[in-house]
């Protein structure tokens, strides 16, 4: 990827080039996510930007070390330590003390990205796997303690700490979790609004799905991850009786649009890719379900990312050249 | 082992293989599964490690006196049985003079039979060496695998539990994430990775990197 050591050999011009580039999608990314994390500041308070600026800066702080210290060229300004750090945040307790975020998006650079070779490398999202080792570093920040949500406008937010609803709907079913969610803005207002206790970024689907949309229509991403996710979802809840609460509440609109479509770790050719969604997305239900987390999309998208490159092989495009001829 | 038959290195030499330049758990990657299960305090890789070398020496002299009559189309049986009786003896003095230590990792004292670093000391050095090179060959590798595993446990009952050899230094457990399984995993990697560039360092660059191991 570096312009100075080109690996293959040029043919003669004329040649078509594209504007685009890593850093520019990256900045897009980041840019799309804003709305979300903005929001997610507005409902749950001041800890919460706490929480992304500590977890962006511990990114930013280890890609910058680990690449001075290899004698590599610091690659900052590409803006993927800094989406690394923004993903992390958003999918954490709002309530999280930033040491704890920092820490996180440290192990996700360090030891999820730069370990392997830095971007473009790495096995799995470094966002998911700093959040598997908050998970299994501060199990009680990570779990409890979530804060609650602005109610509406004007009432300042008070200390009591609350489930989020899939935990609720785990523990105490559908209707307590109806319960929780509804007052006083009304149950699907508030989960696509975003007032209802949870992660900092996963609480507006309105705000990740118009950024996800934006990313669509700069074809940054494209829709095979997003809806084959969507469905498998929606395929392994519906005997649940609830799949609508399944599909409009975790991090997992954050996970299907931003976390499963990253580059790096997701297969290329269209039909792997919606093999690979349904994948994340039957594994999700499946956790969610019967497994002992209340939230699943995470360790389903680390799942799918270590068969990503099977994947890549089992679903390889067709050779279109003629047989014996020169490639 | 490339110089097997011809003339077998000093004590020293062989000491320093086994502890330093053959580490069995950072360098040879052998023995990787008990080195994750039973590595979370100091105490249970002490112990362990005790018991893999006194297995070791044990069982090399043993294979040293007795090379000239194995018949080498069933070695591995045999190596297999020799380990498996001193591993008895091992177990069962253990769970006599210790057994509080023992009532923790007693099930890894019984699967020492298995290790992958016994047998293959056996196989590459103790049948094909007289009996004092045997016997340097493996207290050096148990003494190696005895202190990779108090390194680890060091490494991760200080960053997971907050405690050396059981004695508190911190109140609050302080990154939990080491006393689990998969922070087992990721303390050996750590730990390989700066033994890896600690030779390179010493040795300037010309060290083949870590070999790769296989099950055990």
């Amino acid at each position: 990827m570096s312009e100075t050591h080109p690996t293959f050999v040029l043919s003669p011009g004329p040649h078509l080039h594209t504007e685009e580039s890593t850093s520019k999608i990256m900045w897009w990314v980041n840019g799309s996510l804003a709305p979300a994390a903005l929001w997610g500041v507005f409902v749950f308070g001041i800890n919460a930007a706490f929480v992304i600026l500590a977890s962006i800066a511990g990114a930013v702080l280890t890609e910058f070390v680990s690449q001075k210290a290899l004698g590599r060229r610091p690659t900052l300004m590409d803006g993927s330590a800094v989406c690394t750090g923004l993903l992390l945040a958003l999918t954490v307790n709002p309530n999280l003390p930033a040491w704890q975020a920092f820490l996180g998006s440290m192990f996700a650079i360090g030891l999820g990205k730069m370990i392997f070779g830095g971007l473009g490398f790495n096995l799995f999202n470094p966002a998911l796997l700093g959040r598997a080792f908050l998970m299994a570093t501060f199990p009680l920040n990570m779990t409890s303690g979530w804060a609650t949500p602005r109610p509406w406008f004007g009432v300042p937010l008070d200390a009591v700490t609350t489930a989020t609803p899939l935990a609720v709907l785990k523990e105490q079913g559908f209707e307590a979790a109806v319960k929780l969610v509804s007052s006083p803005v009304g149950l699907w207002n508030a989960l696509a609004l975003g007032f209802r206790p949870g992660s900092i970024g996963e609480v507006s689907l309105l705000l990740v799905a118009i950024g996800g949309a934006a990313l669509l229509a700069r074809r940054i991403i494209t829709l095979a991850i997003p809806l084959s996710v969507l469905a498998g979802v929606a395929l392994s809840t519906l005997h649940t009786g609830v799949p609508m609460l399944h599909l409009m509440s975790g991090g997992f609109w954050i996970g299907a649009f931003y976390m499963a479509t990253d580059y790096v770790t997701s297969p290329s050719t269209t039909r792997a890719q919606i093999a690979f969604g349904l994948m994340i997305g039957l594994l999700t239900g499946m956790i969610r379900v019967y497994g002992g987390y209340p939230e699943g999309i995470c360790y389903a998208i680390l799942i799918a990312n270590a068969m990503a490159p099977a994947l890549d092989l089992w679903f390889r495009p067709k050779r279109t050249a003629i047989a014996g001829s020169p490639s | 082992m490339s110089e097997t038959t011809e003339r077998p290195p000093g004590a020293l030499q062989l000491l320093f293989n086994g502890i330093v330049s053959e580490n069995p758990v950072f360098r040879l990657a052998l023995s990787l599964c008990p080195a994750v299960a039973v590595t979370t305090t100091v105490a249970n890789g002490f112990i362990l490690g005790v018991a893999v070398l006194a297995v070791q020496v044990l069982s090399s002299l043993t294979v040293a006196i007795a090379r000239g009559v194995i018949h080498p189309r069933v070695r591995i049986p045999v190596y297999t049985i020799i380990i498996a009786v001193w591993v008895s003896a091992i177990d069962m003095t253990l769970a006599a003079f210790t057994p509080s230590l023992y009532a923790q990792v007693g099930l890894y004292i019984k699967l020492i039979v298995a290790f992958a670093i016994i047998i293959s000391r056996l196989e590459v050095f103790a049948s094909r060496q007289p009996l004092v090179p045997s016997f340097w060959d493996a207290v050096g590798m148990g003494l190696g695998f005895m202190i990779a595993l108090m390194v680890i446990g060091a490494l991760r009952e200080v960053l997971g539990s907050g405690s050396f050899f059981g004695i508190v230094l911190f109140k609050t457990k302080p990154l939990l994430f080491f006393a689990l399984p998969a922070g087992g995993f990721f303390s050996i990697a750590l730990l390989m990775a700066f033994f890896n560039a600690l030779e390179r360092k010493l040795t300037g660059g010309t060290a083949k990197p870590a070999a790769g191991g296989h099950h055990g």
